[in-house]
């Protein structure tokens, strides 16, 4: 446990990824095979069922330090994190306690699985005797452990990238051989990695190529005929592989996630031997009688993401779609370098064949002129797209984030000015810092609450407001500061919804700070008619259907 | 009437129409040390120990001041003042007033480990004690001094090793001396920046023994400081002036690093949780110490702290001062830097 509480501890106050990356390496090089595999197991979200909910931790932690509730409240909200919170509040034993039994990991999360399912008071036996005999630092990974997240500044694909360099195998086999249904207590380190499998290598994707937004009138892109135009969709980037009669999807942060949607199943067997599909995993509800898809909002999406074990009401509420892009491979070519239009009319073809209801051709939208597509593109918001794309007919497909041959062109936010009235504070790097905010609109002489928002500003900004709701608070309630309602910021946000949960009405998407309004007095905020008319227009956002523009 | 007032100019003793530690201009003013938030500019008497003076000097300018030696007197209309040490800083004092058989004590800032150098806490006896509470929560357990001193002397070799610059970020006026003799302890030469520097110069010139410290200038060549130390205060943190160390590796010296969103936000390589200010234990140390039937809580955690002192049987209330501000983070620290750096006496600036 030492070292893996070091590893954690130079991971988490590492500034520069390739410490991350060295720590990682050699703690791969110098652990046991059993710890490195459950090493492999946390990272890749494979840690072992809580054994306790965060209440029993607070409680015991409360029972072994004598503090009382608003007190260890009071800490957790300063510092933002519970297994930190009471690794600080707890006696922890001298760094070099002799008397102390050193265990491994490893040994640390089987007691765990072995002890899920006895009595509370056995489990809380072990976790007060494991506080006991730790530092302050062991007990805070300990108590990470417990709590889950574990969100401490790398990534999978981090530590696949250590595990690479340290196995001598490329991390796409990697991540491949770490995907999937494996049990870190029953699977053994050389038939995870070690094994020299070279055929593991066709499921690996090509680089996503990705656009920069337009800078310039659009007219210097010149003749609109020689470009083509697709609504961009908000999902996730993904590319689905059949190869050697096997289906991979990846996503653009390399993660595999071909188990995560059952609907691409099919495709399996639908799909032509040797194809590479780049398009987006979204959310999508498909209309019985029109057959034309229906996004659905992010948020839809983000309820199967994340996820090991998908429910059938799940699966009925947020089906998953796929809107193919572009064919990178054909007959188990690389394609990528014929012109757009010809890739393209190969992906029709696919798709058509195939003629099935989770997989979609991106449409594209017919314009005359660039003043008729900029017309368009204000009704993006309309079909639930976040604007459109701009992509040469002629271009190859390239690596990564090119300028030249394709735009992206989104949307403007829908914004609001409104007045902070609430501030917590915040997490991680914000912790003891009042970064949290609630804003509120004008209803008459009220000031009605509508939504909350944590980013957009500066690292400077934030301290800046920080001093001033230290200085300005006029109640609090638990953690939440009221505070005088005097600052005004323009909250920008992607879309508005009815809401019966919030006491204004509605729910914001993606809401975020876009500048701070050291213009406008409080008085000068927008109301909540404001509001309403925005969700008059736009609380159908997802609602319409997408068929005028498109080509067949 | 109270002995002491909290009027909107700082702690007031009408009786003795006198000011502690004041924000604003006042006539007569008792100076606890020499941190900006205690000791401003622009009252017409400052009283303060001998040992605050000259840093009162370099950081104010020429002003009358009086300095007296600890548990010396001092008469103001019948009251009585001495001062004590709070263990801080050089110089810093806690104020002991009476009056008519009343005493009232004011903290200022004050830490109860004897670092060795800022001198040993006193406990004063008194009826009324105004604590700080920067560090008012039960998560801010400081380890011992000379453990973190092993920590960052651990820091400073290993960067050696890798071939590093440790730039180690320390307050100008009280950690960079603090660090000074651990750091020397390493055999390698000690750099610093001009505000840390000036702090220096002034303790040396008026009697102190300090490890040697060299000024880092614009055309001190890289050589010299490249594997070596250099101590500079948070202004300079992330600025442009660091690039003449590069490789470094940056370690904040601060209380705020106890807890791990905080390094992170500072983007430090390393985060010592070394204050000058008590820690929860310290304190209630202190207060207890004091026997006083009545505690107000200043700048830091006040609501949490006085609300668990009323729960053990000690009165005690919240007062608001502008000494940091509630919860202020290393803002005091950033603001006295300012304050050193753009004064005549050290012209260069980053």
């Amino acid at each position: 446990m030492k070292q893996f509480a070091a590893l954690v501890n130079i991971l988490g106050s590492s500034t520069k990824t390739n410490d991350k990356l060295e720590a990682l390496q050699n703690y791969f090089e110098t652990a046991s095979n059993k710890d490195k595999i459950w090493v492999i197991a946390i990272f890749s979200g494979r840690r072992p069922k809580r054994i306790v909910n965060s209440t029993l931790l607070a409680t015991w932690c409360m029972e072994v330090t004598g503090l009382s509730p608003w007190l260890f409240d009071e800490c957790y909200h300063t510092v933002g994190d519970l297994g930190e919170t009471i690794a600080l509040l707890l006696p922890g034993a001298a760094t070099d306690n002799p008397m102390t039994e050193e265990h491994t990991l490893s040994w640390y999360l089987e007691t765990f699985i072995r002890i899920e399912k006895e009595e509370e008071s056995i489990r809380k036996k072990f976790i007060l005797d494991s506080w006991q005999q730790m530092t302050r630092n062991e007990q805070f990974v300990f108590n990470k452990l417990i709590t889950g997240g574990f969100r401490i500044g790398i990534s999978q694909k981090m530590m696949v990238n250590a595990l690479s360099k340290t196995v001598q195998v490329s991390p796409s086999v990697i991540a491949h051989r770490i995907s999937g249904n494996w049990d870190p207590v029953t699977t053994p380190f050389e038939s995870l990695l070690s094994e020299t499998d070279i055929s593991a290598d066709y499921s690996k994707p090509y680089p996503f190529y990705l656009a920069y937004a337009v800078e310039d009138d659009l007219k210097s892109l010149g003749d609109i005929n020689e470009w083509q135009a697709e609504w961009k969709w908000d999902g996730i980037r993904g590319q689905v592989i059949k190869r050697n009669s096997e289906l991979f999807v990846w996503s653009r942060g390399e993660e595999l996630m071909t188990e995560k949607f059952p609907e691409y199943n099919a495709f399996k067997d639908l799909l032509p031997e040797g194809v590479v599909i780049d398009g987006e995993i979204m959310s999508l509800a498909l209309p019985a009688e029109t057959g034309v898809f229906k996004p659905l909002p992010f948020a839809a999406l983000q309820t199967r993401i994340g996820r090991k074990n998908i429910t059938k009401k799940q699966l009925l509420e947020a089906p998953v779609g796929f809107i193919a892009y572009d064919l990178l491979e054909y007959k188990g070519n690389d394609i990528r370098d014929l012109p757009l239009l010809e890739r393209r009319l190969l992906l029709e073809n696919i798709v058509q064949t195939i003629d099935h209801p989770s997989i979609h051709i991106s449409p594209v939208i017919n314009a005359p002129d660039w003043d008729a597509l900029r017309e368009m593109r204000l009704t993006s918001r309309d079909i639930g797209s976040e604007g459109i794309m701009l992509k040469r007919l002629n271009s190859v497909y390239q690596v990564g984030r090119k300028r030249g041959d394709w735009w992206k062109w989104k949307i403007d936010p829908l914004t609001i000015d409104a007045v902070m009235i609430y501030a917590q504070k915040g997490h991680g790097r914000r912790s003891n810092l009042y970064t949290d905010y609630t804003f509120a609109v004008k209803d008459g002489d009220k000031l009605v609450a509508f939504t909350k928002a944590y980013s957009g500003l500066t690292d400077k900004e934030f301290a800046q407001i920080d001093a001033f709701v230290k200085r300005n608070s006029i109640e609090k309630f638990g953690p939440v500061r009221t505070v005088k309602p005097e600052l005004v910021f323009e909250i920008a946000f992607e879309g508005i919804a009815a809401s019966n949960r919030h006491k204004s009405g509605v729910a914001l998407r993606f809401p975020r700070m876009s500048r701070w309004r050291h213009d406008k007095k409080p008085g000068e905020i927008n109301t909540l008619e404001d509001l309403k008319e925005l969700l008059n227009i736009y609380n159908q956002a997802s609602g319409s259907s997408t068929q005028e523009e498109t080509v067949s | 009437m109270p002995l002491i007032e909290f009027s909107d100019k700082g702690l007031y003793c009408r009786q003795g129409d006198f000011y502690i530690d004041p924000w604003k201009p006042v006539d007569k003013a008792v100076i606890t040390h020499a941190h900006s938030d205690h000791a401003r500019w622009g009252s017409r008497h400052y009283l303060c120990h001998h040992l605050t003076k000259p840093l009162l000097q370099l950081r104010l300018g020429d002003n009358p001041y009086e300095s007296v030696d600890w548990k010396e007197p001092v008469f103001m209309n019948g009251v009585k003042v001495t001062l004590h040490p709070s263990g801080h800083i050089i110089g810093a004092a806690q104020v002991r007033v009476e009056y008519a058989g009343e005493v009232w004590v004011a903290s200022g800032d004050y830490k109860t480990e004897d670092d060795g150098i800022s001198g040993a806490f006193e406990p004063v006896e008194c009826n009324t004690f105004i604590s700080e509470s920067t560090f008012g929560l039960p998560i801010y357990k400081w380890k011992k001094q000379p453990d973190i001193f092993d920590d960052i002397k651990n820091w400073v070799a290993k960067n050696k090793e890798d071939k590093k610059t440790s730039v180690l970020i320390a307050y100008s006026l009280g950690k960079a001396q603090r660090v000074l003799k651990p750091l020397a302890e390493t055999g390698l030469p000690i750099f610093a920046h001009g505000a840390v520097y000036n702090v220096h110069q002034a303790l040396v010139n008026s009697g102190w023994k300090l490890p040697e410290l060299r000024r880092v200038f614009p055309d001190t060549p890289k050589e010299e400081l490249a594997g070596n130390i250099v101590i500079a205060p948070p202004s300079a943190d992330s600025s442009p002036w660091m690039k003449k160390f590069y490789p470094y590796s940056v370690g904040v010296c601060s209380g705020w690093m106890q807890v791990r969103g905080n390094a992170r936000r500072r983007n430090t390589d390393a985060g010592f949780a070394l204050s000058d200010h008590a820690d929860w234990e310290g304190l209630l140390q202190a207060v207890k110490a004091t026997g006083a039937q009545k505690v107000f809580v200043t700048h830091g955690f006040q609501s949490a702290f006085s609300r668990f002192l009323n729960e053990q049987g000690i009165e005690s209330g919240e007062v608001k001062t502008e000494y940091g501000g509630e919860e202020e983070e290393s803002k005091t620290e950033e603001v006295d830097v300012a304050a050193i750096d753009s004064s005549p006496v050290n012209g260069e600036l980053l």
